[in-house]
Order: C-alpha cells, then sequence, then structure tokens
C-alpha cells in the first residue's frame, strides 16, 4: 500500500512537471499558436498508447507458445490501459484539429487507422466477455490480439507513406523533418510521464486480473469441496 | 490567450479519463478482493 502510494504520488509529480514543462518551458509554434500545446498530451498518448499494445503483442505471442496464465494477465492489462490512452488520443485530436484545420475530423489514413485500432482493441476486450472458459478465453483473446497489433505498423506508417490531412512526423520523418530543440526535450519529458502513468495503471490492472485468476481457483475448490 | 477554452478541454478531459479509468480497476479490485475473502472464509469454515 505505501509502495503504490509512493509510486501515485511519484507519477502526479511527474504529470505536475510535465504540464507546467508544456504550457511554460515550451514555446508558442508560430504559425498555430497556443492550440499546438495539445501536441505533447496527444503525441505523448499516442506513443504510450502504442506501446502498451506493443506489450500486449508480446504478453500474447508469449502466452501462445508458453501457456502460462500471467502473459494472458498482462495482455488484458495493457490492452486496456492502451486503450485509455488511444482513447484520450482521438477526444485531443479534434479539439487540437478543429482550430487548425476548420474540421472536427477526415477519414484520412492516419486518423481512420488510429480510430481502427481502437476499434479493435475494444473487440479484443469484447471476446473476452463471450468466452466462460478460461484457456479457451486466453488464446482466442491472444491469437486476436496478435492479429490487431497488424495495425500498429500501419498507424506508424500512415503519415510516412500517404499523403494525410495529418501533419508528417517530426520525429523519425527523415530528412527535412525534425522539431524545435525545447520542444523536443519537452514532448520526451512528457512521454516519460505518461510512460510513468501508463506503468502505474498497469500494474493495478494486471493485480486485478491476477486476483480474477485467484478467484477462479478459489471457486474451482468451493465446487468441489 | 487564443483557443485557451480548447487546451483546457483538451486537458479536462484526457485527465477524466485517465482518473475514471484508474477509479473503476480500484472499485473492481476492491469488489474482487471482497469476493476472495468472502470465498475463503467459506472454504476455512468447510475444512
Amino acid at each position: 500500500m505505501t509502495q503504490d502510494a509512493i509510486a501515485g504520488a511519484l507519477v502526479l509529480l511527474l504529470l505536475g512537471a510535465d504540464a507546467y514543462a508544456s504550457f511554460f518551458v515550451a514555446p508558442t509554434e508560430a504559425t498555430m499558436g497556443p492550440i499546438q500545446r495539445i501536441f505533447y498530451l496527444h503525441v505523448g498518448s499516442a506513443w504510450t498508447g502504442l506501446t502498451c499494445f506493443l506489450i500486449c503483442f508480446i504478453a500474447n505471442l508469449l502466452y501462445v507458445f508458453r501457456r502460462r496464465p500471467r502473459w494472458d494477465w498482462l495482455g488484458v492489462a495493457s490492452a486496456e490501459v492502451g486503450l485509455a490512452f488511444t482513447t484520450v488520443v482521438l477526444v485531443t485530436g479534434p479539439i487540437w484539429a478543429h482550430p487548425v484545420w476548420g474540421i472536427w475530423w477526415t477519414w484520412d489514413a492516419r486518423l481512420t487507422s488510429t480510430f481502427v485500432l481502437w476499434l479493435l482493441y475494444v473487440s479484443y476486450l469484447l471476446l473476452r466477455t463471450l468466452i466462460e472458459e478460461p484457456d479457451r478465453r486466453a488464446l482466442f483473446s491472444a491469437l486476436f490480439g496478435i492479429f490487431a497489433f497488424l495495425d500498429v505498423p500501419l498507424v506508424f506508417g500512415a503519415i510516412r507513406w500517404w499523403r494525410t490531412q495529418h501533419p508528417q512526423p517530426v520525429i523519425m520523418g527523415g530528412p527535412g523533418s525534425g522539431l524545435q530543440p525545447t520542444m523536443r526535450w519537452v514532448l520526451l519529458f512528457s512521454w516519460v510521464a505518461l510512460l510513468g502513468l501508463m506503468t502505474l495503471l498497469l500494474r493495478h490492472r494486471y493485480r486485478l486480473e491476477a486476483m480474477r485468476g485467484e478467484l477462479q481457483m478459489i471457486e474451482r475448490e468451493v465446487e468441489g469441496a | 490567450m487564443k483557443n485557451l477554452d480548447s487546451i483546457f478541454a483538451a486537458y479536462l478531459i484526457a485527465w477524466g479519463v485517465f482518473f475514471v479509468y484508474f477509479v473503476t480497476v480500484a472499485r473492481r479490485t476492491a469488489a474482487l478482493r471482497e469476493e476472495i475473502e468472502r470465498l475463503k472464509n467459506l472454504v476455512n469454515r468447510g475444512k
């Protein structure tokens, strides 16, 4: 409990420092003005969401090959936390887009592939509610999770491979791309802060899933008695 | 500051999503912990 409280306080401190850096340390962008400050939360959440889905993918693969319940627990925990971060991306994106583009949403490759990613992981969680038997549920959702992850490279590549309304990449975007140094540091700091939040949420969500496993064992014991 | 309301809305909604999610995980954990305790007591009484 004390460890949790310390971890929670540390994450809150990091997030507070991140908000301060986003508003007061990062310079105001010349073309878009102050609205561009959403960038640090939007991009940081997107990277953190994709990190969660990568963890989910690795856990799904490990479950398929090793069949240990802990990989199933990590898979569902990271899918759910990743979904929370992707929801933030899908909400903050249109709020930023409206004053800049004059529209809330457009079906370009980046926006559509991100929305499809969100739908895929909602389906992953829904699928788990439809299968009663724990081993079958874990295996089917692991296989579906591996399939769902195929959309992640599409999300990453969408603004590199196709012309989109969404801006071109500022990090790993090749020649001509880039970010003002202070902005880059603030963005990286935002990502670190959000990774801290991700770790905290993942830890709690994993514990919940482990407890479900324990509950199933006790239920079997009660039924057998 | 121009568009301050949009920035404020984005941050408020984002932290709202994280906060509500954290609360739902905590509530589910508490309910499950209670259920485990109840069943453990049931098993112990049966032994």
